[in-house]
């Protein structure tokens, strides 16, 4: 009963969400909320305990080929999107067979190594995908007419809609996966890789589907990326990028599957509302590299500890004796 | 005669230019408690790596019922029924004790995508967790359900990778050094657990250097030194061999 009050205050916020905004932070809004995806498909690998520095090469994979194929064959969008999806998991399966040879530092250097491979395959052929220049004029989601309704989805508050909700099913297949016994499977290979293996556990099996499962959620957010801004080059998907999904992971903390968004949020508003606004843009990446290692220094578990802290403090309170109930 | 449950054929496993493991050959009968011993070094945890999977023999055969399985992995070999656990106590410490005694049910319940979004997942979980809570109880340890694995005291840290091995629901168990970091009563009390172990009918192959313990548990004694094969049989013939009196004896303090 309760729970499902919060649920409704929850989605109301949402809904109201981009009507408190300007037009240019509704923009920032739908780009945030792809950025969610992508950080929190990104956990799901690092569940494993592998690091990828590809994960948003393999995001672009999704946005070339979903934007690809509406462009060239015409393809009614959301289909496009879920082959983009599947293209960036097929992708992934493929790169597995060399990176998965590698462990820890080699395959972070690995999947660096790869990553820019694809990004040099971008720039290099003109067709399709478009040269350095990339791919413009990318078809958008089309209108939706239905008698009376009308909904055009270059509207960024329509889009925005339209990426909620495409994005919280994603992470509902996320968190079922994280709390099922394949969640535990990934977190076992993670710890002990040997005992998993001594229990029968194919190691190398669940971490080849970590890491496609999350290619394929990145994927998405890269098809959802690529029909909003209409316009995407080999350099939307650089290693700045990658560094800002990193400082939102690191920031937020991985322990847990609100960490990383809440480090995409706060980051996103620092960056976008505060030094936008005070004209700070250029020094991006500088004030990114200082937050991440003051977070690394002053908050080793990320912002994520700061909301367990809260919860234990206001439990402690309001029921001390509830609180100790649940340890016994 | 029946087959042995278990056939170690002329192993040999060599790292660079030393031979820790030199052909060894012995058998291991199907439902009895089978001691390997000899001194520190002597290459007791190299030959349970090399039967586990865990590393691949330089050469020489390894014969599980009637298929060779020297040189499958891990675990290939733990799906054919054959299980360890490790010298070191090697748990998931960040997870719970429930969480790891239900890796040790992945073969029977193996989870997929699928599972995990449909209701066969909450299905698999109790099924899971009523299979966890047998092995947990049988080593005493339900008390610890929610427990860290890394918190627990070091005793029940051994209890709890045995018990991880036993969710597995194994035909043959690999310990090594099971007793280490046990006082006497735990000791005796895991002893009379592995002979219970025995009459349900599983086959434990065990390194230990607590004499007392081996000589009032196993049936067969294999003993080695120096990678080779020393001796072997009853505790009774092992406990008065000279090979076997001269190899303790001689230098070597620890005995295991
Ligand atoms: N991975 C390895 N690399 C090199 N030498 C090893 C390795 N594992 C074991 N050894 C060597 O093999 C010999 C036997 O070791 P081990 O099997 O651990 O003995 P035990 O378990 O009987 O005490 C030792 O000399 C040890 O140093
Ligand atoms: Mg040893």
């Amino acid at each position: 009963m309760r729970k499902s009050i919060i649920w409704l205050v929850c989605v109301a916020a949402l809904a109201a969400l981009p009507h408190l905004l300007s037009f240019s932070q509704q923009e920032i809004l739908v780009v945030l909320v792809i950025n969610i995806l992508l950080v929190v498909s990104y956990r799901l690998m690092t569940l494993t305990g592998e690091w990828s520095l590809g994960h948003v090469v393999i995001m672009g994979v999704g946005a070339y080929t979903s934007a690809l194929l509406t462009k060239n064959l015409g393809m009614y969008v959301p289909v496009s999107m879920i082959l983009g999806s599947l293209m960036a998991a097929f992708v992934a399966f493929l790169l597995s067979f060399p990176l998965f040879r590698m462990k820890g530092f080699y395959f972070l250097i690995g999947s660096f190594a790869s990553a820019e491979i694809i990004r040099l395959l971008w720039k290099r052929f003109r067709d399709p995908f478009g040269g350095p220049k990339g791919l413009k004029l990318i078809d958008g989601l089309p209108d939706i007419n239905i008698g009376p309704i009308h909904i055009d989805f270059f509207e960024p508050t329509h889009y925005y809609y339209f990426a909620v909700i495409v994005v919280a099913a994603c992470l509902w297949i996320l968190w079922r996966i994280e709390r099922s016994l394949l969640g535990l499977t990934f977190h076992a290979v993670h710890w002990q890789d040997k005992l998993a293996q001594a229990s029968g556990v194919d190691v190398r099996r669940f971490r080849t589907l970590a890491f496609v499962l999350a290619s394929g959620f990145a994927g998405v957010s890269g098809a959802l990326l690529t029909h909003y801004i209409g316009t995407i080059n080999p350099n939307t998907f650089d290693v700045e990028l990658m560094v800002f999904v990193l400082t939102w992971a690191i920031v937020g903390g991985t322990a847990t599957f609100y960490g990383p968004i809440l480090g995409c949020v706060a980051l996103t508003v620092l960056n976008e509302i505060v030094l936008r606004e005070m004209g700070f843009e250029q020094a991006r990446p500088l004030i990114y590299g200082v937050v991440m290692i003051a977070s690394i220094l002053f908050l080793p578990n990320g912002l994520e500890s700061l909301v367990k802290r809260g919860v234990a403090a206001w439990q402690g309170r309001t029921g001390g004796a509830g609180a100790k109930e649940k340890t016994p | 005669m029946t087959t042995p449950l278990l056939q170690i054929r002329d192993l040999t496993m060599r790292f660079g230019g030393l031979t820790a493991v030199d052909k060894l050959s012995f058998n291991v009968e199907r439902g009895v408690i089978h001691g390997l011993i000899g001194p520190n070094g002597a290459g007791k945890t190299t030959t349970f790596n090399a039967i586990s999977g865990f590393y691949k023999p330089t050469s020489g055969d390894i014969i599980l019922r009637d298929e060779s399985i020297a040189g499958l992995q891990m675990h290939e070999v733990a799906h054919r029924g054959l299980v360890r656990t490790f010298q070191h106590s090697t748990l998931f410490a960040e997870m719970t004790v429930m969480e790891n005694v239900l890796v040790g049910t992945h073969m029977e319940f193996p989870p997929s995508i699928w599972n995990a979004l449909s209701r066969q997942d909450a299905h698999d979980r109790s099924g899971a967790e009523a299979k966890a809570m047998e092995a947990l109880d049988f080593f005493g340890l339900t008390g610890f359900v929610d427990t860290l694995a890394g918190e627990l005291p070091h005793g029940h840290q051994r209890a709890l990778g045995m018990a991880v091995a036993l969710a597995c629901r194994p035909d043959i168990m690999l310990l090594d050094e099971p007793f280490t970091g046990m006082n006497p009563e735990e000791t005796k009390r895991m002893m009379t657990l592995m002979q219970k172990l025995r009459e349900a009918g599983l086959t434990l192959l065990l390194v230990e250097h607590d004499m007392h313990a081996i000589m009032g548990l196993c049936d067969n004694i294999t003993c080695m030194s120096f990678g080779k094969l020393l001796a072997e049989g009853s505790p009774q013939e092992i406990r008065n061999h000279p090979d076997v009196i001269e190899a303790y004896l001689g230098g070597a303090r620890h005995v295991a």
